[in-house]
Order: structure tokens, then sequence, then C-alpha cells
């Protein structure tokens, strides 16, 4: 634990019910890799930056911090990214 | 005092002030050029790009994104550093907040240059005082050896574990930034061992922090409750600090500075390169019998309320000279005085000179002395 002196603000944040997101995302991004090319936008375009290259050369949404707001999907040229309600 | 065989070297300002970043090894350096700051710029980058400076230097697109830069490397750890000037310093405002708030460790050099309109380059106050209430320590050099000196002592201020925020250091633009003057440098091991590595961390992957969070009313006034104490705290740390770099230097500072004012009847308050110009003319004045006094500020934030009423508390009146100037209101120095001496009946006179360069010579502060002296002095005079 990092000694934070006192009267800096600084918080501490709570895991949400979707994981480390919080309560943010309603839809979630699942890749089909059939059609995936490996272009590599939606790693560009991904507004939390969680979308990596893998080993195997294939992108992966790290779902601990995705959001759901669908611009990989948007951005996507072959339509590979599907937002899938997550809502129960 | 111990005389020292020191390294001089012939110094802008500018240049100054990029000897004492480099001496004091920041890791990271993102700075925006903008007159009179830029030969600083191409100064620090010029040691990046020979290897002198081991720094990661971010260019940026602007003053907002040079501040929104440091302010996160010093978040994540490093020793950082920033300047800028006049506009430059208002585009770079809202994370000037930010950082404040926040009260990480920054360093910021702000050549000092009046504000438009109309567009000037030139120098004046107005840009540096309106951070006033930003929660950044604030002071202003004298002449370009001040100006080194300061650079080093604000990087220990602000990372000083009871004080913890950013510092300002201002120099007047072009009149310090661009003049030459020989500069007593200190060797680069006494600025190690004045200047250790930064400590202080906020960034820990294995015990993640939300910086800069959201608060309640409740939970935001405490910390800014905080912050004020912390100001205050800090009046101590910039003083123990000054002395111990006195002790390597052999040169003297404190938040005020007191010229020939022990045993004066009127004195003069100033702030910046003009003090020079005014302990010119307290000479003279002197001469002629007059006993006259400077007080010049060094620590403008936090300021020095009680060391100013001490220092003052027997004079007959006191002028301040003021190159800013708070519309509808009054100079700002001036009005920072009179609440400090509030309660002591010294009659406080306000001077605006000076504004967007406009040129004040020793006899300009002769003159209002004068006319203090024989009661024509008004409450404000401006030397148009
Ligand atoms: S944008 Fe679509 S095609 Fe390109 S790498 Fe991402 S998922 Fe694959
Ligand atoms: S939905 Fe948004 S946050 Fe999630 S991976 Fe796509 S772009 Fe990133």
């Amino acid at each position: 634990m990092i000694n934070v002196p006192e009267g800096i603000p600084i918080a501490r944040p709570k895991l949400g019910s979707a994981g480390k997101t919080g309560t943010w995302r309603l839809d979630k991004p699942v890749i089909n890799y059939d059609k995936c090319t490996r272009c590599r936008l939606c790693i560009l375009y991904c507004v939390e930056n969680t979308i990596d290259m893998k080993e195997d050369l294939f992108p992966l949404i790290d779902y601990d911090y995705c959001k759901g707001c669908g611009v990989c999907a948007q951005v996507c040229p072959t339509h590979a990214i599907e937002m899938v309600s997550e809502v129960k | 005092m111990q005389v020292l065989k020191r390294k001089s070297l012939a110094l802008v300002g500018n240049h100054a002030v990029a000897y004492a970043v480099k001496q004091a090894k920041p890791q990271v350096l993102s700075v925006f050029p903008i007159t009179p700051q830029t030969t600083m710029l191409e100064k620090l980058a010029e040691y990046v790009s020979k290897g002198e400076l081991k720094a990661e230097m971010i260019r940026v697109e602007s003053e907002h994104s040079a501040m929104a830069a440091v302010y996160g490397a010093a978040v994540a750890g490093s020793r950082v550093f920033t300047a800028t000037s006049s506009q430059g310093l208002l585009y770079m405002t809202e994370m000037i907040y930010w950082a404040g708030g926040q009260r990480v460790p920054i360093v910021a050099a702000i050549a000092t240059r009046a504000l438009a309109e109309p567009w000037t380059i030139w120098d004046d106050h107005q840009d540096f005082i309106s951070k006033r209430d930003a929660i950044w320590i604030q002071m202003m050099a004298e002449n370009v050896q001040e100006a080194y000196d300061m650079t080093l002592q604000a990087f220990k201020i602000s990372e000083d574990q009871r004080v913890i925020m950013p510092v300002m250091m201002g120099f007047d633009g072009f009149i310090l930034t661009h003049t030459m003057e020989r500069v007593e440098v200190l060797e680069d091991s006494e600025v190690d061992s004045f200047l250790p590595p930064r400590q202080f961390n906020l960034i820990d992957f294995s015990d993640p922090v939300g910086v800069g969070p959201i608060a309640t009313p409740d939970e935001y006034i405490k910390i800014r409750y905080e912050a004020k104490k912390a100001m205050e705290r800090s009046k101590d740390v910039i003083r123990d600090i000054m002395k111990e770099y006195e002790k390597i230097s052999g040169r003297k500072y404190d938040l005020v500075e007191c010229y020939k004012c022990e045993d004066a009847d009127y004195v003069i308050v100033s702030m910046g390169a003009w003090s020079s110009d005014g302990k010119v003319a307290v000479d003279r004045l002197r001469n002629n019998g007059e006993k006259v006094g400077l007080l010049k500020i060094r620590v403008f934030r936090p300021f020095p309320k009680e060391e100013i009423r001490e220092k003052l508390k027997d004079v007959k009146a006191v002028v301040t000279f003021d190159r800013a100037y708070s519309f509808g209101s009054g100079g700002i120095l001036a009005n920072e005085i009179k609440s400090a001496l509030y309660g002591n009946n010294i009659p406080v006179h306000s001077v605006i000179a000076g504004l967007g360069g406009k040129d004040v010579r020793p006899l300009h502060f002769q003159n209002v002395i004068e006319d203090l002296i024989s009661g024509k002095l008004e409450e404000e005079r401006w030397i148009l």
C-alpha cells in the first residue's frame, strides 16, 4: 500500500457489478474472429484503451475495463464486432 | 560569511533557469514555446538532444497539454518541469487548478508578461498574479542569479513531504529572461545532495487508487481545508529549505527581503526585477538623508502576512509598487499589504506602473517617495 500524505485527494475505487467498469456497461462488444482482418482499427479507437493485440495477433478486449460504448463496433470495417446486451 | 570560490557563468535568465533544471534532473519535461520563454525551451531541448539531460521531452500542441502531460507524469512519480508566459499561462489555467487541487509536485517557471488586449509581448505581473488562488506556491526572482537559485529551491519545496504542492517561479519577461548576468552556479554534486531523487509516488499497480476523484460537498470542503493547512505549513518549509540552500551557496533567502528598512520611516514594497531599481532609489534617498527602505516580497503565495506586519510595524507610511491591477478594486500588492497591515493605522499608498513593459527607473521610485514625504502622493497613482 502506498503512503499517500494526508490531504491529497485520492479515491480507492470499488469493483462494480459488471467488473472493474463499475455499473457503466449495458452492452458488451464481442469479436467474431472469422470476420476480423486484424486491421487494428478497434485498438486505435477504443476510448478506454482496453483492446490489445495478443500473441496470436488477434484483438482481445479486456472486459474488466471496457465501458461498452460501442465505438469499436462502429469503426470495425468488416463488422466483426457485435454489441451484445448484458442487461439481465 | 564564508567566501566560496565558485564556478561563474555568463547566462541570460532563460538559460540560467534551464541550467538549474538540467541540474535538478527532471525525468519529464513538457513545454510549449511562447515569447519570452522560448529560448529556455530551446536550451532544454538542446540539453536533451546532447544527452546532458536524460529526460523525456514531450512535445505538445498547447500549454494546456503541457500542463496535462507533466501533471500525469508527476502523479506517476516523475520529477517534472514546465514553463510558460502570459496567454500561455492563461491557456494552461484549467490544468493549473487540477494540478494545484490535486497537489502534485510540479515546478513551472513563468516568464511574466502582460496580458492581451492589446496584444503585447512585454513584461508585467498580471499573468503570474492571476494564479494566486490556484493552490500553487508562488515566488518571484529579482535577478538572474535568483531565478537560478529559486528554480532549484522550487523543486525541493514542491516535493517536500510536509508540503507536496506545485510551485511557480516567476521572473520578469525580457528584463530577466533575456538579460545576461554573471551567475554563480552550484556543482552538480552539490545539487545532487541538496536535491536527491524524488521519493513520493501516487501510482502503485498492486494497490490502485483513483487520482483526481469527484468529491461530495462534505469531502470537497475538507480537501480544500487540508490544502489551506498545507499552504500555511509550507512557510516554515520554504524557510528551512532556503536556509539549507544558504549553507551550500552562501546566498541568503527568505520569504521577504528587507533592504535598509530596519530604521526606515517610509518603505517601498515591491516584487520582482524592479526591486533592484527601487534599491538604487533607496540609496539615493538615504544619501539625501531620508530614512527610506524597501521590502521585497519574494514569496507571494503563501503570502507572508506576519513577516510583513512585523517588518513594517514602525514605519510612517508604505508605498506599494504594483505591476498588476485588479480592475474595479486596486493594485493587487497594495490590497494584500493593506490587509496584512489591517488595524495598524499605517497609510498604504499604491503606485501602478510598468504595465505592458512601460519603463520604470530609479528616478520614478525616487519621485514617488519625495512626493510621499512632502504629502503630495495620492492614495493611488498611475505612472503613465
Ligand atoms: S477493427 Fe474489426 S477487423 Fe479490425 S482488428 Fe478490430 S475487430 Fe478486427
Ligand atoms: S465498447 Fe468501447 S470501451 Fe469497450 S472495447 Fe469497444 S471501444 Fe473499447
